[in-house]
């Protein structure tokens, strides 16, 4: 099962028709108990991070979050999804998160338009099945006002110049985290979902 | 680096895509599902579809189109045309939009973009301003227009812009009545005026005619995005042309 976590956030329609897209069946869940049983977790994310935090903690879906990740289900999570897996946000004032990835989430700096809203170039670092067929220096569509900053900045496979230098694809084993929409970047990101999906499922398209 | 973003925009009625001139005398341009997917394929970096009938049955007939389009468009939706509450942003958003452009309902109950920040985040709410101006010179005023470009307001469109940013909104979409559909070319003082005012990005609208007109706004008139809907529809230029245009001046976009 490729389980897409419903946690309220508007846009799992374009998560799960990206997949669909591809010839993948998502479940659309908020039921903790699929998550521990699925292939692949992906975690979608728009608008605030404490109000996700608030609503991934009220469904029960944080607890099996840890755990998916504990047990090294793949998954992917995106924007704010990505965000929330981290120690703290500075968005809102100060806000405990998911505590998954040691690290915080800040503002990005003054002196450009925020949100960062558009395409904007990723350079992969690292050499990874996520990039297959997806030149370096791709543009893929982003839209947010923080970024979250590792602190083991070996995770950051992709960065993004915007003011700082955004970690904009996070891996750490099977945990695959994007600042952008790839369900939102055109073919590219589609190829993204693609070969997150494949290299997890093998070919078996459930 | 950023690129600028090109974005088609589709005004629609009873459910097809139109273009008049300072919102009236409308001419049908096509189907809003076939026209959004060709543009996907031609590289638009956004749409922007408008429900200028703004009536309760063109809000039903959106949402359909909206679930249609989504289902083979992968870039970013914005939606606007009448709506009035969150509730009608939700709707919109569930359906597949991304974001959702307010108007009239932000001009009258401005707490609009602040509940619309707080529920689906700032960067879901754009803030749709229709601008005319009313006193030239070295000066110059606009303002602001509500109901389709239909009624004044007396209200001054900087001012108005600097207020909605404070409110919540993510990005403001300027669009110039005096240059709507006139295909002569953006309003480059209007859209530099509330682009120097604001910290949020700002799409230009209204004038578009040439390929040199969407490079003025993005070098005179400081946008972060233009908005062009004749240009593309009639097949004047293609997308494709445009940002190759661009990019030969130095522009970085998206090819």
């Amino acid at each position: 099962m490729i389980a897409v976590i419903d946690h309220g956030a508007g846009n799992l329609r374009s998560v799960a028709n990206a997949i669909v897209k591809l010839g993948y069946k998502p479940t659309v869940t908020s039921n903790p108990s699929d998550l521990l049983g699925a292939a692949a977790v992906i975690l979608p994310g728009v608008g605030a991070a404490a109000g996700t935090v608030r609503n991934l903690e009220r469904l029960g879906l944080s607890e099996a979050i840890r755990r998916v990740v504990a047990d090294g289900t793949p998954m992917l999570a995106i924007c704010v999804g990505m965000q929330v897996l981290f120690d703290e946000t500075e968005e809102g004032g100060r806000h405990r998160c998911l505590g998954i990835i040691p690290g915080v989430v800040r503002r990005l700096p003054p002196g450009l338009k925020i949100p960062h809203i558009g395409w904007n170039q990723v350079n992969q670092k690292i050499n990874h099945p996520l990039f297959d067929s997806i030149p370096d220096g791709a543009n893929f569509y982003f839209v947010h006002s923080y970024c979250a900053a590792p602190d083991d900045i070996s995770v950051a496979a992709g960065t993004t110049e915007y003011g700082v230098s955004i970690c904009s694809v996070f891996v750490s084993g099977n945990l695959v985290g994007t600042q952008f929409h790839p369900e939102k970047s055109g073919e590219y990101g589609l190829r993204m979902y693609d070969n997150f999906l494949k290299t997890v499922l093998k070919g078996s398209r459930a | 680096m950023l690129t600028k973003r090109i974005i088609p925009c589709l005004d629609m009625t009873q459910g097809r895509v139109v273009k008049g001139t300072s919102f009236m005398d409308l001419r049908d341009a096509g189907d809003p599902v076939e026209m959004a997917a060709f543009y996907y394929k031609e590289g638009a970096d956004e749409l922007v579809f408008l429900d200028i009938g703004a009536t309760p049955e063109g809000r039903e007939t959106m949402v359909d189109i909206v679930e249609r389009v989504s289902e083979q468009v992968f870039i970013p939706l914005t939606v606007g045309g009448g709506l009035r509450s969150t509730g009608d942003m939700r709707r919109m958003l569930e359906a597949g939009a991304d974001k959702t452009a307010i108007n009239t309902a932000a001009v009258f109950h401005p707490e609009i973009i602040a509940d619309g920040a707080e529920n689906f985040g700032s960067q879901c709410m754009v803030v749709a301003i229709d601008a005319r101006l009313v006193s030239n010179g070295d000066a110059p005023r606009w303002e602001v227009l509500t109901h389709g470009g239909r009624e004044g307001t007396g209200i001054d469109a900087v001012a108005w812009a600097k207020q909605a940013v404070e409110l919540g909104a993510g990005e403001l979409l300027v669009t110039s009545w005096d240059q709507d559909g006139r295909l002569s070319g953006y309003d480059l003082r209007l859209t530099r005026a509330i682009s120097e005012q604001v910290t949020v990005p700002v799409i230009a609208s209204g004038g578009a005619g040439t390929l040199d007109h969407l490079y003025q706004a993005l070098l005179v008139g400081k946008a972060d995005a233009v908005l062009a809907a004749s240009i593309f529809h009639y097949r004047t230029h293609s997308i494709r042309e445009a940002k190759e245009y661009l990019a030969e001046k130095g522009i970085p976009v998206r090819i």
